[in-house]
């Protein structure tokens, strides 16, 4: 097995970890365990999410009766998710706690709720922000009394009389156990024990015992007069919590081809450390094979990965301050907007025709200040389409400025003949054919200037289907 | 496996399946054609198909009811929009069959996860990643090209990807096939045509080359012919007339999706929504016109549907708000039974202000995978639903 070069480790860290390695001067090669130890120093802190909402909007039950003002709190809950979505880009883009950035990503995806309120989904998002890298038990009671979660899964209206199974179900098929491994019956026992379990106008949790159901419920062949913490306990203590998170966790930072042997191992490892994310975290990014040919490069980058990617390397700024929610919604990824409550199927997902051609032109048209066009499908549920705009509410033209100077200044020593091969041992995590290395030759203009001929390069590589893996 | 064995598996599908003979590219699909139509937002199915006869229409909606003189009677106590002129003609001709009180249990009021469940054909607690003309391809026996079906916008929905086939969105062929001809990358792409050890690579050049092929392809095909009908102004017509050029071209392709954008009226409901009837009946109506003059008709199946209808009661903005069950259209020359499908919605028996539904929607599906695109429902949909006797 060929073992990889100091710094391709650690790119290959970062874009697992993180969202890639900046181009910086002087960059520093530590070794990997050093280097996985600063990445879990640097995110050990949660820095919270801080975005100004426009802010009319007092309760959360937005029953409006006139619609007219109805349309003037949908375009601001609107502007909202553009500011969320900006921000949150923005702190994966600059922010040193890229683990934290990540895992709170994958979160994301994990308890996904597509919230109508911008005020709620940042409650939420800061829920998930906090216990990130903490024990899941505590992510997981946390996320239970969440506002966001609580409207979206429908337990305001789980009452003793007429129970809501929606969040119980989702609670084990989704967030814990998996398919498979509880009964329909487990199901209703644990919505009887969330009753009550609500939240007040100001988006805080209110345990509300009149609608509580005391009675004793039988779940997974426990008895009790069980409450949601002991489901929640009792669903933590069954390994097959940690199963499932560590399939999950194993697929988001390693590949979407199980390898059930590491799995077991790892999870184990998580259960036994009563889910210690960090610490798992940990034993991936420092195991031998997690740096093997199988890993590096295996992973189609999410929409995310490769946005957050380019705005770290190359420094885009976009004109518009809805062009990053254009094109995350053009590539089928858009932050606080996950399909639904399973999140987004990733993998071989995010690829179809139309997004992979849109994926090979994005890098070199914002590197280019190029207009990038797009004809967008509407989103009703967070910006109704006005039918006498409606043609022109479809096209969004996205344009940005980057820069390449942190690149150039890393290659200024590279000679000619070695500038294929250095340039692409950066911008890919995997190897460049020779052909397809000969062919770029041929492209570039033989008496260009050094620095034409690095931008030149450049472009074709973020062109290549070979940028869109990680 | 040896290097020819493997670079065969990159040569795009359908030049396996092309047949210069002339034989139908997707053989066991009877050489029929669907043509989905999506109303997206919510049409308000009560003032699509008017139950003009019922009193609680009227009383549920004292500004917003369509008054009985104006609504274009059909049958059963039901009429159309009068913005709707032009389906009725095709109604009259006997090509318009109409599917009262279509839904599924649990609805869901958001647009985004009720067309994710119309797209998925899932229950209203399961999540998929692929949508039921996704898997339509995929259970294709052979080959089968992702241009089998082509939705005309820039971005592909989930209805149309599948596990290992996707359809492709394409909004204008010649721009299509510009934005997938850059040279370098075709050179690029020859270089990957053949084996490679990195499967994830491989997968990546392998969509692009067969991205690269249908583009080249379809402007093949297409360069030629243009329709000569004449077409209402505006995108969903101009959508629907490229659909009509494909098809008269000689395209292989089994499935196209189109979109009219625009019903989720809350406000001032009635001008939009007839305006947007209009534009969809009258593009309908050339669109109709168009394959019956290139013989295509007689092969070609329309059908049209939101992702839910509105509540009963109109709100106090005169419009509508987020409700259940709607109505569909199917059209097309060879309907086994053309008119009023079932019985108009039931205004009495309501739940908690919305109509019930009495077919779910996924038995419409089922029934035209199975008896019109020669398809296995089952497979695709799962063995619960049911066939709709006497539809297609």
């Amino acid at each position: 097995m060929k073992t990889l070069a100091r710094e391709q480790k650690l790119q290959h860290l970062y874009w697992r970890a993180g969202f890639g390695l900046p181009f910086k001067p002087d960059q520093a090669s530590p070794a990997i365990k050093n280097a996985v130890r600063g990445l879990l120093r640097q995110s050990g802190h949660a820095e919270s999410l801080q975005v100004a909402l426009p802010r009319t909007e007092t309760t959360l039950q937005a029953d409006a009766q006139n619609a007219e003002m109805r349309l003037l709190r949908q375009r601001e809950r609107q502007q909202g998710f553009v500011l969320l979505n900006n921000s949150w880009l923005q702190q994966m883009t600059t922010s040193e706690a890229q683990l934290r950035e990540k895992m709170t990503l994958f979160w994301h995806g994990h308890f996904a709720c597509r919230l109508r309120e911008p005020r709620i989904a940042l409650l939420q998002h800061n829920t998930l922000r906090d216990h990130a890298l903490g024990k899941f038990p505590n992510l997981l009671l946390a996320i239970s009394k969440d506002p966001g979660m609580l409207q979206f899964l429908n337990n305001q209206q789980n009452r003793k009389q007429r129970p809501n199974e929606n969040f119980a179900r989702e609670l084990l098929e989704l967030f814990t156990l998996g398919r498979g491994h509880y009964t329909e019956q487990d199901i209703k026992e644990a919505a009887r024990a969330f009753t009550g379990w609500s939240y007040n106008p100001q988006g805080e949790f209110v345990f509300r015992a009149r609608q509580h159901d005391r009675g004793k419920k039988t779940f997974m062949g426990k008895r009790g007069s069980f409450g949601g913490e002991e489901i929640l306990q009792i669903v933590v203590e069954n390994p097959r919590t940690a199963e499932f998170l560590t399939e999950k966790l194993y697929a988001f930072f390693v590949s979407d081809t199980p390898h059930p042997e590491r799995i077991r191992t790892l999870s184990t490892y998580f259960y036994n450390t009563g889910y210690d994310i960090p610490k798992l975290l940990e034993k991936i990014f420092t195991a031998k094979w997690f740096y093997g040919p199988d890993v590096v490069g295996s992973k189609i980058k999410s929409p995310i990965e490769l946005l957050a990617g380019l705005q770290r390397q190359f420094d885009v700024t976009y004109t518009d301050g809805r062009s990053p929610l254009v094109l995350q919604r053009a590539l089928g990824q858009e932050l606080f907007r996950p399909p639904n409550v399973s999140g987004w199927s990733g993998g071989r997902n995010w690829i179809d025709s139309s997004t992979l051609a849109f994926r090979l032109r994005i890098g070199p048209s914002l590197l280019q200040d190029a207009a990038l066009e797009v004809n967008l499908k509407p989103d009703d549920d967070s910006e109704p389409t006005a039918p006498r705009r409606r043609r022109q509410d479809g096209i969004r033209i996205v344009r940005a400025k980057a820069n390449l100077n942190g690149l150039q200044q890393q290659l200024q020593q590279v000679k000619d003949r070695e500038l294929i091969d250095k340039l692409s041992q950066k911008l890919l995590q995997v190897p460049l054919r020779p052909e397809t290395a000969a062919l770029l030759t041929q492209h570039i203009p033989s008496g260009a200037a050094h620095a034409d001929k690095v931008t030149l390069l450049t472009l074709r590589l973020l062109s290549l289907p070979e940028y869109q893996l990680c | 496996m040896s290097a020819l064995a493997s670079g065969m598996l990159l040569v795009p599908n359908f030049l396996h399946g092309l047949d210069r003979s002339g034989l139908p590219l997707l053989g066991n699909s009877n050489g029929k054609r669907l043509v989905v139509v999506q109303l997206s937002g919510g049409n308000d199915g009560l003032n699509t198909v008017v139950p003009y006869q019922n009193d609680l229409y009227y009383k549920a909606r004292p500004t917003l009811a369509i008054p009985s003189r104006e609504v274009l009677t059909l049958e059963k106590g039901l009429g159309l929009n009068p913005a709707m002129e032009k389906m009725r003609l095709l109604y009259d001709q006997g090509y318009v069959s109409v599917l009262n009180s279509v839904g599924y249990p649990n609805p869901d009021r958001s647009h985004f996860r009720s067309m994710d469940i119309w797209h998925s054909a899932s229950a209203s607690d399961e999540y998929l990643s692929t949508g039921w003309l996704g898997r339509y391809l995929d259970s294709l026996s052979g080959p089968s090209a992702n241009y089998a079906a082509i939705e005309v916008d820039d971005t592909l929905s989930l209805a149309l990807k599948g596990e290992r086939y996707t359809g492709i969105a394409v909004q204008d062929v010649k721009r299509f096939f510009q934005a997938t001809n850059d040279q370098f990358l075709k050179q690029a792409a020859q270089l990957h045509a053949e084996e490679h050890s990195h499967h994830q690579v491989d997968y990546l050049y392998k969509t692009l080359i067969d991205t690269q092929q249908s583009a080249g392809y379809l402007q093949e095909k297409t360069k030629v012919y243009r329709s000569k009908k004449e077409y209402p102004n505006g995108e969903f017509a101009r959508h629907l007339k490229t659909i009509a050029e494909l098809i008269a071209s000689g395209v292989e392709s089994r499935v196209y999706y189109a979109s009219l954008t625009g019903f989720d009226t809350h406000v001032r409901q009635a001008g939009q929504q007839a305006n947007l009837l209009r534009e969809l009946s009258e593009g309908l109506y050339s669109f109709v016109k168009d394959l019956k003059q290139q013989q295509e008709f007689d092969n070609t199946l329309i059908m049209v549907f939101s992702e839910f209808g509105r509540r009963v009661a109109q709100n106090a903005s005169n419009g509508t708000d987020h409700g259940t069950a709607n109505n569909l259209f199917l059209i097309g020359g060879k309907l086994k039974q053309a008119g009023i499908y079932n019985e108009g919605p039931n205004l009495q028996d309501l739940d908690q202000g919305d109509l019930r539904y009495s077919i779910d929607f996924r038995n419409i599906y089922a029934t035209l995978l199975n008896n019109w695109l020669n398809g296995n429902a089952a497979g695709i949909l799962g063995d619960k639903t049911q066939l709709l006797p006497g539809l297609v």
